[in-house]
């Protein structure tokens, strides 16, 4: 197998960061969303569903040409940087995580939502008959009770994470250590002809991707189990 | 099933589409290193004006597209960015040796958006901006000479943290186009009609002229519109287009 070249390691190293932070972000923010989503009887919250799953459907080349305005020096990115004396957010780590969060939204949302949903109204009732405070039962009750759906929600956000690419490539700049991630070093591998190295990465994100399904499987079943 | 006889249908009949275009007039498929993007849609409009034969133009950096033909895509004539990939298709079989030329010589401008920004060399040693924008040299011959250039004036190594790389020279340009990066190495070709902002073009003692061969590829043997092609860039129509755009011709120099 050979020596492996050191930019590999980086670049792993990099693409897990991206991957666990904008899941952690992701399960933050969107469980109160998916909350909000699953208990709401507001007319528009549909509208905010659709919304929550755009990134589904863009080609990411379009999510990548507004962030890379949007990030940018005449968008509200550029204003932000200008905090810390920076002229935009592209080409940065917090740019990359920006985009990662706006495009594996739905993956973390959707599990939850439905998780949230498919719990039904009866636990939380019980929980206020028993004198639990709104809160306390979301905490104790529908959080634990979600909890498939917080692990399905962790495992897609971060693979999927792991998988982006085209937002990369857009407004990333290929800079090792800080925003080349796993797929745009392939993508640099294969354009140079380095098919060593490309068919390593390549390789094991194939492992890698197997992995994830064969686990999201083994929870869907243990679930299944679970509920009979 | 019957889903399945209507799309066997469609599909037929889109085939037959497609013979009867391809009877009417000839069709090549021409892969284009980016920095000859807006050229080559001139040349093709011009080439369709005067054959008939439609050009078929895919762009992307030289070091994918050489990629993409070793793997056997559907080009039939190969406009690269630098002679070295020509000459290893050559070498791989896959393209006609003799119908490889020069057809531009390509030239390096480093550009801002900012007016004042660029002066000269100067503005590469005081090195008063946070990103400088270039393509990738390993894929991308612009990206390559951008590197010589800097090498020349003993910067890279200060420079190297600013970089910010494109996949090829279409996007290190819309990096300073949108303002990303205030500064970078583009084509020539990419600002040759836009007075704004500011520029340098870089002496050529600094690096290795960028002769761009063109090539035959294998597809495109026994091809009418792609042997046109290539004589139609040889013409002086495709030689007034690549002036206008910043390039010396091949074939003079």
């Amino acid at each position: 197998m050979g020596q492996l070249p050191p930019d590999i390691w980086i670049a792993v190293r990099l693409t897990v960061e991206l991957a666990a932070i904008t899941t952690a972000i992701l399960l933050i923010a969107g469980t109160p969303l998916a909350w909000w989503l699953s208990r709401t009887g507001a007319w528009w919250k549909e509208g905010v569903a659709a919304i929550v799953a755009m990134p589904l459907v863009l080609p990411p080349t379009v999510l990548g040409f507004y962030l890379l305005v949007a990030l940018g020096p005449d968008g509200p990115g550029g204003m932000i940087a200008s905090l810390w004396g920076a002229r935009t957010l592209a080409f940065t780590f917090e740019g990359l995580v920006i985009g990662s969060v706006v495009y594996s939204l739905p993956f973390v949302v959707q599990p939850i939502r439905n998780a949230f949903e498919a719990m039904g109204d009866r636990p939380l009732e019980v929980a206020a008959t028993l004198r639990a405070s709104p809160l306390r039962a979301f905490w104790t009750v529908a959080i634990p009770l979600a909890r498939p759906g917080f692990l399905t929600g962790a495992v897609l956000g971060f693979a999927h994470t792991v998988g982006e690419f085209g937002i990369v490539l857009m407004i990333g700049g290929n800079i090792p250590g800080s925003t080349k991630v796993l797929s745009v070093a392939i993508f640099d591998y294969v354009e140079t002809s380095q098919w060593r190295e490309a068919s390593i990465l390549a390789g094991g994100m194939v492992v890698f991707g197997f992995v994830v399904i064969l686990t999201m499987m083994l929870i869907e079943k243990r679930i299944g189990r679970a509920g009979l | 099933m019957r889903t399945l006889k209507s799309l066997m249908a469609a599909v037929a009949l889109t085939a037959t589409g497609l013979g009867l275009v391809q009877a009417k007039a000839a069709e090549t498929n021409v892969a284009v290193a980016a920095n000859f993007t807006s050229a080559a849609k001139d040349i093709a409009t011009a080439f369709k004006e005067k054959t008939g034969h439609d050009a078929v133009l895919s762009f992307g950096s030289t070091g994918k597209l050489y990629t993409q033909i070793t793997q056997d895509a559907p080009f039939q004539v190969f406009l690269a960015a630098d002679t070295a990939r020509p000459e290893k298709l050559v070498k791989d079989g896959l393209a006609a040796a003799e119908s490889r030329f020069t057809y531009a010589v390509g030239k390096l401008v480093l550009w801002s958006r900012d007016p004042a920004l660029v002066t000269g060399e100067t503005t590469l040693k005081q090195a008063s901006f946070e990103k400088l924008s270039i393509c990738n040299p390993a894929a991308a011959p612009y990206g390559a000479a951008a590197v010589e250039t800097m090498k020349s004036l003993g910067l890279y190594d200060a420079l190297k943290p600013k970089f910010v790389e494109g996949a090829n020279i279409s996007q290190a340009y819309q990096f300073v186009e949108t303002g990303n990066a205030e500064i970078g190495f583009v084509a020539l070709s990419q600002v040759v009609s836009d007075d704004r902002g500011s520029r340098w073009e870089v002496p050529q003692d600094l690096y290795q002229p960028i002769r761009q061969d063109a090539v035959l590829l294998n597809k495109g043997e026994g091809n009418e519109a792609a042997a046109a092609f290539l004589e139609f860039l040889k013409g002086p129509e495709v030689h007034a287009i690549i002036v206008r755009y910043g390039y010396a011709s091949g074939m003079s120099s």
